[in-house]
């Protein structure tokens, strides 16, 4: 009895030890900087967040961000395209050190990756309409047929809340294209990729009027348990906030209207 | 009723099996109206359907050849392309041509709606089909058959509706069971078009409550009961036809 003590007590502590060895490596913040490249996880199909210029380099809000990251670090930066499904992979395989990819911070995510607080952006979901339709409030879209993605979390809330009539399909270009053709007053989406997409000048003739509803952080990462990289994130996103530079690059990649949410952390954190 | 919700409710808090459409009435509600566009759009387009298989099968022995022809087009046009194609051209191709009309909210809006559009291209798709199960039981009757009706005066159609269709309807019919077995479970295409049927509701439901096993099981249990109700309905029909000497 004793012994089948003794040989389960051992096989704790050794247990143990292998556990105590796992985070025993080099630490991110001093692997960047002797490899003099930083690099980042972004999104290249978001924009004005993350997108493919012409000539195929991947620009926008985030991959900027992620500039400001290396030049505090004075490295170099490298992107990696990733999509909502791969980028806490990538980033605890390695493949990437950062991640900065329109990620909402939610708990579940946080036990997978350190999700850096505070959170630098914030998103909720939005109505795109046609400029000739007048709705000034989202109680007036009852009974009204509205264009949605197919399993996007907010249809259930518009149906229940506004009484909207959701009509959802499976893509962003079905969707468009039914609100094109007249089957539904607009199109309810992501209010930043809204955005994005009225900055293309054949949505000239669309606007969003209505205030976003149920706005979401969105935080950036690194792998977990990355003590020193975590807190110079963390500092670097307060700074962030502090200058506004989350401000002025809403202004450079012509989004026309400050987001609540970052206009609200650049007061606080001024 | 209420305790039904309340001892489904108590089922997901003790096993975290998740029905929401036996206690969440917005759910229910939503799954029902599925359930309804489902039945609706099955029985307008199997009785749609095995009219145009009818009229292309006798068209289909016309005596003018560019018929014969025209019915062949149609065939291979509408038996040799996915159904979701079809759809989506009509929807979303076909749509953007055709006039508008303008709606209660100041919009102009296409004139067929996406549940109008699934019934079209349902009906056509299995039309299709059917026009040729018909004709593999008009072709099973012995010409001397035919002749016999012409030598007793019939015109073709009336030899057609009177001597050839009974006989042939009886050989073809476990085929064209077939096909419209295929039809009502080719329905769920119409999701893609936003038509509300069964599994755009359940899509809607899971992705609300991440139930998806339980309400895959409760699609397949829906589906394996309405075509079996429908087997069921044809057999019947089946045996009520049989005259002992044809066929077996």
């Amino acid at each position: 009895m004793i012994r089948r003590r003794l040989t389960l007590l051992s096989l704790l502590a050794g247990l143990m030890m292998a556990a105590g060895a796992w985070p025993a490596r080099a630490d991110a913040l001093q692997d960047i900087k002797s490899k003099g490249v930083l690099v980042v996880g972004v999104k290249a199909d978001y924009p004005p967040f993350g997108y493919r210029a012409p000539n195929g380099d991947i620009i926008g809000i985030e991959p900027d961000l992620a500039r400001d990251v290396a030049k505090r670090l004075g490295v170099k930066v490298q992107f990696v395209p990733v999509v909502a499904a791969n980028r806490m992979q990538f980033l605890e395989q390695g493949k990437i050190d950062l991640l900065i990819a329109t990620m909402s911070d939610t708990p579940d995510r946080a036990r997978v990756v350190a999700i850096v607080k505070p959170d630098y952006y914030a998103s909720g979901y939005n109505l795109m309409l046609p400029k000739s339709i007048r709705i000034t409030a989202w109680d007036q879209l009852k009974g009204k047929p509205v264009c949605a993605i197919q399993g996007a979390f907010y249809n259930k809330q518009v149906a229940e809340k506004f009484g909207a009539q959701v009509i959802a399909f499976t893509g962003v270009a079905e969707a468009l294209t039914a609100m094109k053709q007249g089957r539904c007053v607009g199109f309810l989406y992501d209010d930043t990729a809204i955005e994005g997409q009225m900055l293309r000048p054949e949505w000239s003739a669309y606007a969003m009027p209505l205030p976003s509803q149920d706005a979401q952080p969105w935080g950036l990462a690194v792998r977990m348990g990355e003590k020193s990289f975590y807190d110079f994130m963390a500092k670097t996103v307060a700074d962030w906030h502090k200058t506004g530079l989350i401000l002025k690059l809403e202004t450079k990649y012509g989004i026309p209207q400050h987001s609540k949410f970052a206009e609200e952390m650049h007061k606080k954190y001024e | 009723m209420h305790g039904i919700a309340a001892w489904f409710r108590h089922l997901h808090e003790t096993t975290g099996i998740n029905l929401t459409i036996a206690y969440d009435p917005f759910d229910r509600a939503r799954f029902l109206h599925g359930l309804l566009v489902t039945l609706e759009l099955s029985v307008i387009t199997i009785v749609g359907s095995v009219l145009v298989g009818l009229i292309g099968a006798w068209l289909q022995g016309a005596r003018l050849v560019w018929t014969r022809r025209i019915v062949q087009v149609y065939i291979q046009l509408f038996r040799n392309t996915p159904p979701l194609v079809q759809m989506f051209f009509f929807y979303f191709g076909l749509s953007s041509v055709l006039p508008t009309m303008k709606n209660s909210f100041g919009i102009q809006e296409p004139l067929v709606s996406g549940f109008g559009w699934a019934c079209i291209s349902l009906i056509f798709f299995a039309g299709a089909f059917n026009v040729e199960i018909f004709r593999s039981g008009i072709e099973a009757i012995p010409s001397s058959t035919i002749e016999a009706a012409e030598a007793l005066g019939y015109t073709r159609l009336q030899t057609y509706l009177n001597v050839v269709l009974p006989l042939a309807t009886r050989v073809c019919l476990p085929a064209l069971t077939n096909n419209l077995v295929n039809l009502i479970k080719t329905t769920t295409l119409a999701y893609a078009i936003a038509v509300p049927e069964l599994l755009y509701v359940s899509n809607q439901i899971w992705s609300d409550s991440v139930n998806v096993p339980e309400m895959m099981v409760v699609l397949l249990v829906i589906y394996t009961a309405l075509v079996g109700l429908l087997v069921a309905a044809m057999k019947a029909w089946e045996r009520a036809l049989r005259r002992p000497g044809l066929g077996t």
